[in-house]
């Protein structure tokens, strides 16, 4: 790629933002929070995942999907199963009825594994199944709804509706999911504790090295024509096909790089958090997790990120304290998000923070400048180019 | 699983199945209806339209507890006072609501969704903080209780065929409202074609705040017929927001007539799935098989060809 | 004459709307190179026409055929690719994107999902826009947003849209409505220029116009031709004249 196209994809600003936010996970949080607290923002970053996938979605696509628990779970369990078989050898089950075979599927007197958990007793299945099988049930779902031009409103309640579905499949079938327990007491990754300090700190920066990595994906989805073609859409859906594209294909697209997205957060929490269950899946969590995304400003990755540690940590703070003060924050926060502050984070930033930045810099600059200071004189620093929306 | 019945057994296990269906079909009757008006024909999506009805819930024990302390005697009567009561309280309410915010949003769906989702939380939390996070529950009156025979196996509990008459009553109220009535005909204009209504005179705010708490006012009186189906909690509302949605969306969110049509398929499906298989499965299954419907047909069942 | 030798060929097309028929048996032939312009009352289907053709709106019976393919058969992304392209009544553009970005967008190239993903915006597409950017007199406005433009500057834009995809069939929606009279002589002289050697459709009531740039002209009336032919035959067509022109 040339020196100019990969100017316009990671123009210095964006690059910019990605160092300061990798600056702040990677080192200054980890210096300056004990294991524990590092651990729960491990936890919250997973679904920071999920709030990047809806930015593409939601943000620029217009598709709101109120269902993305559905992946963020997928991902969850295929991880939770290969662990959970990891931990389930005849040895240590030995005080089952049926040993070898996971402690929750006893309790509901099975007596064999069934035939769709066998293959998850290899890593490398497993990891391609982390992505795979939320992505083609993504897949299938975006077909059948966008090549019959279900969008909008619609495909929000079916969203919804597919969540509920699932969460009452695994609740339902608890002999073969763990039911609404979840798969727990997960212990070790091939042999290796991930439940000791060691493993958490490990943990958090491979959870920190794939964050960073989706934001750089998004960022080269939403710099690309793909991406101006997704605002487009957003705006004029029709208008695009009669500019010669097949519009659904695009939405199928950034739909299941979304569900991609939280396939690995989903299993990433598993690893962190040491279980998984369906209270992950269902329409409260995914609705949460649009309000990380809107919170962050819709249409900045970056402010994804902050906004979904911001009210996780608001949460976590809140619900131990004023539980009850902690819906209606909630909820005024949804109300608020739609009607005072659609823009976000990103958008307080872009009108109040950045150009104090940049008056800050230009009183910087014209001091040193100064006869008998540092640097040769310039104007006031121009705003920079392609600063994301 | 059925050859372990004789075919009598069958007949009354379907027809037993069907009525206990038909209490289900009101009541999805009831909350669609509401919400039908509110999102098939303003367009809006009301996420707390269940808390609406458990806000009807709630009123009705409260009257139900204020009868049986003050007005023993006339006990008999409370439900009907108690339904009234908790359609001017849920319509009241509605109207609260649009004039804060919904009145910003009419032309953002996806907006309203989420103002919505957080206007729900708010409200689970006020009945949490105001009647207590477990579940009440209401005493029938007694002539409400009980069943009548229709024959040696048949049995249609009372308080079903109220429910079923009730909302017969109010779904042929809605339809006069919207089909043959002035008013009506102003709601469908201002859907139609806002700024031409408000040319020829139409006060469009108030028509849509007043569609707006009837379809509130509408679930409220729902979740009075719900306290005989269920318990009333903080979240009871929630348990039926998706499939309400469902109806209205699978019976093209346009046409009433198609509303009330797919409450009866939904129902009839799951409620008589619900004696072969377990209840999560059969919810399961008819869920699906909704979607997947929607998913061949995305206008619904009785969706209109127009110009676009 | 078969179907093979003109550039478009529409026959016996009907379309339904609930029982409505916007567009009643309708057939018309239109030739490689030649100007047609449609004209005819308010309601008559001629933009219900244009949106058959393009795939906007599928017909209820009756064929189109662009240089022997089928159209009724295609989606309107395949449309576009066989080289239809079409002007919409109200300036249809995309208003958050600047004018770079609204014309590279219509650019022929990248239109796949993989394409666009990797599209480069490289000499050959710069050039392509700077040069259409200026045929439309909005060279100086490349990097403005697009919904800030005037609405003359829009159908421009959309004009532009349309020239860089350069369609084999033009199809214009009332090119110049809402225009002042110097927003539409300019907008005269840019038709002049790109319809020339392309067959074009154009719907207009601009008389003034439609004479000037018309080879033939077809007049609709509920649905049918009403009168076909040059532009002083048709002005003197008695039936013509009581349906639409007046004296």
């Amino acid at each position: 790629m040339s020196r100019q196209s990969l100017k316009t994809l990671f123009p210095a600003s964006d690059i910019t933002y990605w160092i300061i936010l990798g600056l702040l996970l990677g080192v200054v949080l980890p210096l300056t929070l004990d294991i524990f607290r590092l651990n729960l923002v491990g936890k919250y970053l997973t679904y920071a995942f999920v709030a990047v996938g809806l930015v593409l979605c939601w943000g620029y696509g217009g598709i709101l999907s109120l269902g993305q628990g559905v992946f963020f779970g997928l991902g969850g369990y295929c991880m939770a199963m290969f662990l959970k078989l990891e931990s389930s050898d005849p040895e240590s089950t030995k005080i089952q009825s049926t040993p070898g075979i996971p402690d929750f599927m006893d309790w509901n007197q099975l007596t064999e594994l069934p035939w769709f958990w066998e293959p998850f007793y290899s890593f490398p299945f497993t990891l391609i199944a982390i992505i795979a099988v939320p992505t083609i049930f993504a897949y299938i779902i975006a077909v059948a709804m966008f090549k019959r031009r279900v969008g909008g409103v619609y495909f929000a309640i079916i969203t919804q509706a597919i969540a509920s579905i699932l969460t009452i499949l695994i609740i339902g079938q608890q002999g073969y999911t763990g039911g609404v327990n979840g798969i727990t007491d997960l212990r070790t990754l091939m042999g290796w504790d991930i439940r000791s300090d060691s493993a958490k700190y490990i943990l958090y920066y491979v959870n920190f090295f794939f964050l960073m990595s989706c934001l750089l994906v998004a960022q080269f989805v939403r710099k690309s024509k793909l991406g101006r073609l997704l605002v487009a859409m957003r705006g004029r859906e029709d208008r695009v096909r009669f500019s010669g594209y097949d519009v659904s294909s695009f939405k199928i697209f950034v739909f299941c790089l979304g569900a991609a997205f939280s396939a690995v957060g989903g299993a990433m929490f598993t690893l962190q958090v040491g279980f998984m269950s369906p209270s992950f899946v269902g329409i409260v969590p995914s609705i949460e997790m649009v309000i990380f995304c809107a919170v962050g400003g819709r249409l900045s990755i970056f402010g994804a990120v902050y906004g979904t540690l911001l009210v996780n940590w608001a949460k976590t703070t809140f619900s131990e304290s004023f539980p009850e003060l902690w819906l209606f924050a909630m909820g005024a926060l949804f109300i608020g998000v739609v009607m005072a502050f659609p823009s976000g984070l990103a958008g307080v930033y872009k009108k109040y923070v950045e150009p104090w930045l940049i008056s800050v810099a230009g009183h910087a600059r014209n001091f040193l400048s100064k006869p008998g200071n540092a640097i040769p004189s310039v104007g006031p620093l121009s705003k920079q180019e392609g600063v994301s929306p | 699983m059925f050859s372990d019945y004789t075919s009598a057994e069958l007949l009354s296990i379907f027809a037993m199945q069907g009525f206990a269906g038909l209490i289900l079909f009101s009541v999805f009757v009831l909350m669609a209806l509401g919400l039908a008006i509110i999102f098939g024909q303003m367009g809006v999506i009301n996420m707390a339209h269940g808390e609406f009805m458990i806000l009807g819930a709630y009123v009705t024990y409260l009257i139900s507890n204020l009868f049986a302390t003050y007005l023993p005697s006339l006990f008999g009567i409370y439900f009907f006072v108690a339904m009234i009561v908790s359609f001017i309280a849920a319509g009241a309410l509605g109207a609260l609501v649009e004039w804060s915010f919904i009145r910003f949003l009419y032309q953002r769906p996806l907006d309203t969704l989420l103002a919505t989702w957080g206007l729900s939380l708010i409200l689970q939390q006020i009945y949490r903080s105001v009647f207590g996070a477990r579940e009440v529950g209401v005493t029938l009156p007694d002539w409400l209780m009980g069943s009548v025979p229709l024959s040696e196996t048949i049995e249609i509990p009372i308080n079903g065929l109220f429910v079923m008459g009730l909302t017969l009553v109010i779904a042929g109220g809605v339809y006069f409202l919207m089909f043959k009535s002035r008013w009506g005909c102003q709601v469908r204009a201002v859907v139609q074609n806002r700024p031409m209504a408000a040319a020829v005179g139409i006060n469009t705010a108030k028509i849509d705040r007043i569609t707006f708490a009837l379809g509130c006012g509408i679930a409220g009186i729902a979740g009075s017929a719900f306290t005989m189906i269920g318990s009333t909690g903080p979240t009871a509302g929630q348990l039926y927001i998706v499939d309400t949605f469902l109806v209205v969306v699978f019976g093209g969110a346009a046409s009433l007539l198609g509303t009330i049509a797919s409450a009866f398929t939904i129902s009839q499906a799951q409620s008589t799935m619900e004696f072969f298989l377990s209840g999560s499965m059969a919810k399961v299954l008819t869920l699906l098989t909704v979607v997947g419907i929607l998913m061949i047909r995305p206008q619904g069942l009785f969706a209109m060809k127009v110009r676009k | 004459m078969s179907t093979k030798d003109f550039v478009l060929a529409v026959e016996g097309l009907t379309v339904s709307f609930d029982g409505f028929k916007a567009v009643n048996d309708l057939s018309f032939y239109v030739d490689e190179g030649e100007i047609r312009v449609i004209i005819g009352p308010n309601g008559a289907g001629k933009t219900t026409v244009l949106d058959l053709i393009c795939g906007k709106t599928k017909a209820t019976s009756g064929s189109i055929k662009f240089r022997g393919k089928e159209l009724t058969k295609m989606t309107e992304h395949a449309i576009v690719h066989s080289g239809v392209g079409r002007k919409f009544q109200n300036p249809s553009i995309y208003e958050d994107l600047t004018v770079f970005e609204n014309l590279e967008i219509s650019f022929p190239r990248g239109r796949s999902v993989a394409g666009a993903l990797f599209f480069r915006r490289d000499a050959e597409v710069v050039q392509a826009v700077e040069e259409v950017a200026e045929t439309i007199f909005l060279q100086d406005q490349l990097h403005t947003t697009a919904g800030l433009l005037s609405h003359g500057q829009k159908q421009w834009l959309e004009i532009g849209m349309l020239l860089i995809q350069k369609p084999d069939l033009l199809m214009l929606d009332e090119p110049v409505a809402g225009m002042s009279v110097a927003e539409r002589k300019r907008t005269a002289e840019l038709l002049n220029c790109i319809t020339k050697g392309r067959s074009v459709i154009v719907i207009e009531h601009d008389m003034q116009f439609v004479e000037d740039i018309a080879h033939r002209v077809t007049v609709m009336h509920q649905g049918k031709t009403l009168s076909e032919g040059s532009m002083e035959r048709v002005k003197s067509d008695p039936k013509v004249v009581e349906v639409y022109l007046g004296h």
